[in-house]
């Protein structure tokens, strides 16, 4: 059984990742799971400066999902090169760091200063809903995929600083998703990674407050997949580079829906806080599919959507 | 440093209703009940369902070892329904599993050069300094000098629990009930002020699990006296295991993880939210 894929110049034994922000550096899952067992990991998102992140409360529980609003704490480029790359190196599974941007420069200096051994892929977190593009485009508010020529731009600036491969991870929150992935596609990204979290809120009715201090966060996990799986299946169609499928995968047979729209590999969030071993069960789970209805190939699955 | 976590399926030995409308929940989980410690504390799925999505986390209330094949290990967990999540908990029936992960986060440290130990409890408060307790009495029993205090607070009489339990284990117990149905009538922070002046001069150290407000008013009655307090923090958890960043709090050396930092902290380090 072959379920072996490639993103760019990265091979990946299994089409399965696990979510920026859902693995922390993996120091805390590899005492619980077998992280070589991954097809790939992809790192909390490394900023160039340390960020401390946004007031708490950060989480919070909805129907099926959470929300949060965590504001991309890290402890910046320098920290993670000393302390967090030595470690993720030795795992026998190849690192993807996904990388936040507060202005072009500071994404190719990070793409430039990320271009080390060990490190296989950049994922370009151009999604994060509490990071503003104001200082890209002069916009208050908006994120910069959900501008194409925002998205361009910083694509571009990162592909004339690096020659590893580049997944573009866009929010969803826009209008026309096939849109952004072009121009993403088209400034040279070798892979598409959506979706990130929705915007969302919740309310406290007793105490009438937002239940997150940032008022509104991403929403994320069960909640989001219907919508998650409608998007990678429109990007699919839309653009020729690979599609990395994300957005509330819980099971296998989540993530064998998502390959089946159009998805070359999937990412797994939310599901890793729920329960650590979900990754690692669904790629066990996504083996038994193709073992039970005979499929050895897994490119034979991807986009085998009947319409 | 990141020590051991265990992901097991731990049977439901018991699960029922003790008064006051709280509930004991027993675990059978060895590895866990052989490792954990006072102030640490467990993750648990309530269901394999999608909704409620997040485990629940759990102070241990107490603790059975594990004496080999017939006598496995078990944690008992002393909980409220506060919500959805630990009502649904209430009507799962023994004999069935739940999916747990523990131990988890920094329990307290017990201070053995300390002659002293003031224990205080508001509430649901009381369920980790059961445990702990348990183990300061042990402490006792090689250094019988020692002296450990037990305050309870609770809104009335019926919600205070476990009185016998610590007078069984040789401490000193006072009560305070916010209508006076039972002990001082007032907040335990109150009667703390009341009888600070009994160990003004032995070396004392406060180990403390209630309500913010509680540790609020702690944190401060510990300063004024130069007293060290341990306080074991409540929040909303996503993964319990440091990874999320989501259970943040505000400390004096910037934020830090109630989950993996804590839950137990120094009550002088926290610094409280305005309101």
């Amino acid at each position: 059984m072959n379920t072996a894929i490639s993103l760019g110049t990265l091979r990946l034994k299994n089409p399965v990742l696990v979510a920026s922000g859902t693995f922390g550096y993996a120091e805390e899952f590899k005492n619980l799971i077998k992280v070589e067992r991954l097809g790939a990991l992809v790192t909390k998102t490394i900023t160039l400066c340390p960020r401390q992140g946004n007031l708490p409360p950060r989480i919070a529980e909805t129907p099926s999902g959470m929300l949060n609003s965590i504001g991309l704490e890290n402890k910046g480029l320098d920290n993670f090169i000393k302390e967090k790359l030595p470690h993720l190196k030795k795992l026998d599974t190849p690192i993807v760091v996904s990388i936040a941007g507060e202005s072009l420069n500071e994404y190719a200096e990070l793409a430039k200063k990320l271009s080390l051994k060990g490190i296989s892929a950049l994922e370009l977190n151009l999604s994060c809903p509490n990071i503003k593009a104001a200082k890209i485009k002069n916009q208050r508010g908006t994120l910069i995929s959900q501008d194409a020529s925002a998205t361009y731009k910083v694509i571009k600036a990162v592909r004339r600083s690096t020659k590893k491969t580049i997944i573009a991870k866009l929010t969803p929150n826009v209008g026309d998703i096939s849109l952004i992935a072009r121009a993403a596609e088209d400034a040279g990204a070798d892979s598409i990674s959506l979706v990130n979290t929705f915007l969302a809120m919740s309310i406290d009715i007793k105490s009438k407050k937002p239940k997150l201090a940032n008022i509104t966060g991403g929403l994320s996990g069960p909640a989001i997949k219907p919508i998650a799986l409608r998007m990678v299946w429109e990007v699919a169609r839309a653009v020729k580079i690979p599609v990395v499928g994300c957005g509330g995968i819980m099971t296998a047979s989540d993530a064998i829906e998502f390959i089946i729209a159009g998805a070359r590999a999937v990412q797994i969030g939310t599901a890793n806080f729920v329960n650590p071993k979900a990754a690692t069960d669904i790629i066990l789970g996504i083996k038994d599919y193709m073992r039970i209805n005979k499929i050895t190939n897994i490119n034979k699955l991807i986009g085998s959507l009947k319409v | 440093m990141t020590s051991k976590i265990y992901q097991k399926n731990a049977t439901i030995i018991d699960n029922f209703r003790i008064n006051g409308g709280y509930y004991k929940l027993i675990l059978a989980t060895p590895e866990i009940a052989d490792r954990i410690i006072p102030g640490q504390f467990v993750h648990i799925r309530i269901n394999d369902k999608t909704d409620p999505l997040l485990r629940r986390p759990f102070s241990v209330h107490r603790v059975i070892k594990n004496k080999g094949k017939f006598n496995k290990g078990q944690i008992e967990i002393l909980y409220g329904i506060v919500g959805r999540g630990t009502e649904i908990l209430s009507k799962v029936s023994p004999k069935k599993k739940l999916d747990i992960l523990g131990p988890l986060g920094n329990g307290f440290k017990i201070g053995s050069e300390y002659s002293t130990h003031i224990l205080i409890a508001g509430g649901m408060g009381v369920a980790p300094l059961m445990f702990l307790a348990e183990r300061l009495s042990k402490a006792k029993a090689k250094n019988p000098k020692q002296k450990i205090v037990v305050l309870i607070g609770a809104q009335t009489k019926r919600k205070i629990f476990c009185e016998k339990e610590f007078k069984k284990l040789g401490c000193d117990i006072r009560i305070s009930t916010d209508d006076g149905s039972n002990g001082f009538k007032g907040r335990v922070t109150s009667q703390l002020t009341q009888i600070l002046p009994l160990f003004k001069n032995q070396a004392s150290m406060i180990y403390a699990c209630g309500p913010e407000a509680m540790h609020r008013a702690l944190a401060l009655i510990a300063r004024q006296n130069n007293i060290r307090a341990q306080i074991s923090l409540e929040t909303y958890m996503a993964c319990g295991f440091g990874v999320c960043m989501g259970c943040t709090t505000n400390t004096s050396g910037g934020y830090k993880l109630v989950c993996k930092d804590g839950p137990v902290f120094d009550a002088n380090d926290i610094v409280w939210p305005q309101n």
